[in-house]
């Protein structure tokens, strides 16, 4: 029939034309994330420790704990996020998750040297802080003491929340911004600003540290592709060769926790639309398929 | 002095009839709207293009309910509270960011349908004219549209395109900083912005759209043959009850009932990318706030702005900025371009056969350079395409002037 | 023939005019108050060491809130309709903290301005068209119809919650005292 000819062409340059500046651009624009292999977080390049100890690990954490608190433990930071940010440029993170986010090889490498497992040029953090053994135990301890299950929020507070803003969330790099009351005789929100302030002085001291303010990724999800996204935290320097994000060492179900959690505040849409989407598209066929009985009935005898 | 009868009853056919001739209206607007019988779906695409600009246009009133024209705050505006708060707010906006690539594509199918039939001849010009208003207004609404989420493409694009009204070696900043309000694009660029695209384009638009429906009216559509077709002689022969002999058919309501197929049939299309392919027309990078400090790595115009942005791109700054221009009045000189008496498909047409498929390969090439980054052999592609471009426009009135003259039809 | 092809055109219109109303479902979500406006529908007052007989202000969904610490007497000095009880035994104010008090959204019932409170009168006068309230929100005069309106609360120790129902305003509902 000459109408399907006619309409096997439109679809033909339509779709030559689709591929070009879709698929094949972005495949010639973004070569070196097509390019980047997925490590299925496993860290080759790093030293499987020897084996860990608990027990001796809780003995150690002492060394930790002068920067870091473990809440679980009932052991609290020894500074505040805003005084920790002016010491140390960043604060140091509570532990009680790490063990459940992070990889049990990358921290006890980590401890080490966290310039050579987070691929940065520099670390708060100093290394040397033990020795192999002695780290690969804390390693142990810390998976020891990690909750079995944890929220995708707290994945992402302890292993993004500190350097990344989440605005549409109301997450900040130094927590939950609080509910807060503005005076009603003059409109001014006193507590609101000075938590704004701490916010901004902690920012400024990140991005000292950083060299820029690490981005609000309340839409990364839509901002970069779900494999770029996953490459970059397995390995930033090989997406983003010479920046300052390190490599954190999370686990695979550790990034997917931290991907749920970064897809239910950028794309909250996604649930409905999968709902929606059936519905209308079913009611559509039927209409075409009524619109095709009315042109067949409309243009019978016509030829 | 028309003549009213005091016992019409309100509102009655009658009554109705006294004072707006809405019989008269009805047919000369559609029952007795004559379209030739010898078409295919493609002249469904007008009918296609008002439903889609209805989208357009009903999603848009939704978005403005909630869309903030501030720079500080339009991101946030359109990402976080259309997108996540309001009911349903992320079907308007997906609808209308579709709509908006969507319709370029319906307007090229369009465009090439009517140049491939020869349909902007033989009293037939002011229909291409009006339809070349057409598509540069939507291309002015499309690029005001695209600034308002105040995202880095935005930001850029606005850049970019400004700075072309320096005007290469003129260096006229001055009127660049006149369209923008100010140095850079701020707020001043924002709010003006937003307001060709939520009010002027659409009112010119809309006057067009109807400029462009009554350009149709005398010379009726084209069919596919180029037949010229008595529609006086052929609508009495539908009156007298031959609707196998007539040549035409009223618009409602057996045209009518075609192009609703055709629209159902582009609804599942559109419909099924607002749901499960969007990111072709919501690029990923204008999901980052504007940031007047940092350019993106690739930057580039949403793809129906490409083919001519690739003309501009393999030349230095004047003569890009000349092939640009002639890339962008071309098309409204079709009609006195084509020096052939003959209204017909093009394969009939000899040499106008190469000439028209050339073109519509060319112009996806260059569509496609347009976007992958000016390096290698890109470049190289993307020069032998803007010139062949332009070499095929110049050619196109001695090829047409040596066409023979081709029967009407078969 | 030709009534069986009117017959489909129409069969397409009805099915249309069911899409339409969807659509429209959707156009009337759009048209809902947000969830977080929803939210912020819940204010907090503390209402400990306020003092007797002054009028606070507070807002609550946008509205004002008019808040009294009820004096033993707070008879009005005069009431035109003859309602000249004292407002410290009316049955409309919220006992918090061992203390009498008068929480009311501040629009009068008539056409919504904002009575202005005279404390030594005991009384509220509204300025559009001469409303009169007393220390309870009772009408003392015409034209408001009804007496100021109680939202919902819920008292938590020396606070007050506005936006919740508890058990104390679910009683006053009961008896009819909230509008």
């Amino acid at each position: 029939m000459k109408e399907l000819k006619v309409l096997a062409v439109v679809v033909f340059f339509t779709l030559v034309t689709y591929w070009g500046v879709e698929p094949y651009a972005h495949k010639v624009m973004h070569k070196n994330v097509e390019e980047a292999t997925f490590e299925n977080f496993q860290y080759k390049d790093l030293k499987a420790p020897a084996k860990g100890d608990p027990a001796k690990g809780k003995a150690l954490i002492a060394t930790c704990t002068s920067c870091h608190g473990i809440k679980s433990q009932g052991i609290k930071a020894p500074m505040d996020p805003v005084a920790a940010s002016q010491a140390y440029g960043v604060v140091p993170p509570d532990l009680s998750n790490a063990g459940a986010v992070l990889d049990e090889k990358f921290i006890a490498n980590f401890i080490v040297s966290p310039t050579h497992a987070g691929l940065v040029k520099k670390s708060a953090m100093p290394g040397g802080m033990a020795d192999a053994q002695g780290a690969a135990d804390i390693a142990a301890y810390l998976k020891s003491i990690a909750p079995k299950e944890i929220k995708p929020k707290e994945a992402f507070e302890f292993a993004c929340g500190r350097c990344h803003a989440v605005r549409y969330d109301k997450w900040t790099q130094i927590g939950q911004t609080p509910k807060t009351k503005a005076d009603i005789k003059t409109g001014v929100d006193l507590a609101l600003m000075d938590f704004k302030k701490k916010v901004g002085q902690y920012q400024v001291k990140l991005a000292e540290y950083l060299g820029k303010l690490p981005p609000d990724l309340s839409i990364i999800v839509r901002a970069r592709s779900e494999e770029y996204l996953e490459k970059f935290v397995e390995n930033p320097q090989h997406i983003l060769p010479g920046t300052a994000m390190p490599r954190v060492g999370v686990t695979e179900e550790g990034y997917e926790k931290i991907y749920k959690y970064l897809e239910e505040v950028g794309d909250p849409s996604k649930p409905k639309r999968e709902k929606v989407g059936p519905w209308v598209l079913g009611y559509l066929v039927l209409f075409a398929f009524l619109a095709f009985l009315w042109y067949k009935s409309q243009w019978k005898g016509l030829k | 002095m028309a003549h009213f009868d005091p016992n019409a009853r309100p509102f009655s056919h009658k009554w109705m009839n006294e004072r707006l001739a809405v019989d008269t209206l009805k047919r000369v607007l559609s029952t007795e709207y004559w379209i030739p019988k010898n078409i295919n779906f493609l002249w469904a695409m007008g009918m296609v293009l008002a439903a889609t600009f209805g989208l357009l246009l009903i999603s848009g009133i939704f978005l403005l309910m909630y869309y903030i024209p501030d720079t500080k705050q339009a991101f946030d505006s359109v990402n976080h509270t259309i997108m996540g708060e309001v009911g349903y707010g992320w079907l308007w906006r997906h609808m209308h960011g579709v709509a908006a690539s969507v319709v370029f594509l319906i307007i090229y199918i369009h465009m090439f349908t009517g140049i491939y039939y020869g349909s902007y001849k033989r009293g037939r010009e002011l229909i291409w004219l009006s339809g070349m208003l057409l598509f540069v207004s939507f291309s002015a609404e499309a690029f005001s549209g695209y600034m308002l989420p105040w995202g880095q493409m935005s930001y850029w694009a606005g850049m970019v395109i400004t700075n072309l009204f320096s005007l290469g070696s003129l260096d006229w900043q001055g009127l660049v900083e006149w369209i923008r309000g100010d140095y850079v694009p701020g707020q001043a660029f924002l709010g003006r912005f937003f307001m060709l695209h939520v009010l002027l384009m659409p009112l010119i638009i809309m006057a067009l759209i109807v400029l462009h429906f009554g350009t149709l009216r005398i010379p009726h559509v084209n069919n596919q043959d180029g037949e010229e077709i008595d529609f006086e002689a052929e609508a009495e022969k539908w009156k007298a009850g031959l609707r196998k002999e007539s040549k035409v058919i009223p618009f409602n309501p057996v045209f009518l009932s075609k192009d609703t197929f055709v629209l159902g049939i582009y609804f599942i299309f559109y419909f099924y990318l607002v749901f499960y392919h969007f990111e072709f027309a919501m690029d990923p990078v204008n999901f980052d706030p504007a940031n007047p400090l940092k350019t993106p790595p690739h930057i580039y115009p949403e793809w129906y702005f490409l083919w001519s942005y690739e003309i501009l791109r393999p030349f230095p700054k004047d003569p890009g900025l000349v092939a640009f221009g002639f890339a962008q009045v071309i098309f409204f000189f079709l009609p006195f371009l084509d020096r052939s008496p003959n209204v017909a498909p093009a394969n009939r047409r000899g040499l106008f056969k190469f000439w028209f498929w050339i073109l519509l390969v060319d112009m996806i090439v260059l569509t496609i350079m347009g976007k992958v980054p000016p390096v290698g052999i890109y470049t190289k592609i993307g020069t032998v395409a803007a010139w062949t471009f332009i070499i095929l426009w110049i050619l196109l009135p001695f090829i047409t002037k040596a066409e023979k003259a081709v029967r009407g039809h078969k | 023939m030709s009534d069986r092809r009117d017959f489909f055109g129409k069969v397409l219109g009805a099915y249309a005019g069911l899409g339409a109303l969807g659509a429209l479902y959707a156009a009337k979500r759009t048209w809902d108050p947000l969830p977080s406006v929803k939210a912020a529908g819940f204010t907090t007052l503390d209402l400990s060491g306020l003092e007797e007989n002054k009028l606070y202000v507070e807002k609550w969904r946008g509205k004002p809130v008019l808040i009294i610490k009820v004096p033993k007497n707070a008879k009005p000095d005069t009431a035109p309709n003859g309602n000249d009880k004292n407002a410290y035994e009316d049955p409309r104010l919220i006992t918090v903290g061992g203390h009498k008090f008068m929480i009311v959204i501040g629009l009068c019932t008539h056409l919504g301005c904002i009575p202005d409170y005279f404390p030594e009168k005991h009384k509220f006068i509204c300025p559009c068209h001469g409303g009169q309230f007393n220390a309870a929100g009772e009408v003392l005069k015409a034209p408001p119809p009804s007496p100021l309106v109680i939202p919902p609360f819920k008292v938590e120790g020396t606070k007050v919650v506005l936006g919740e129902a508890g058990p104390e305003y679910k009683k006053m509902k009961e008896k009819g005292l909230v509008a």
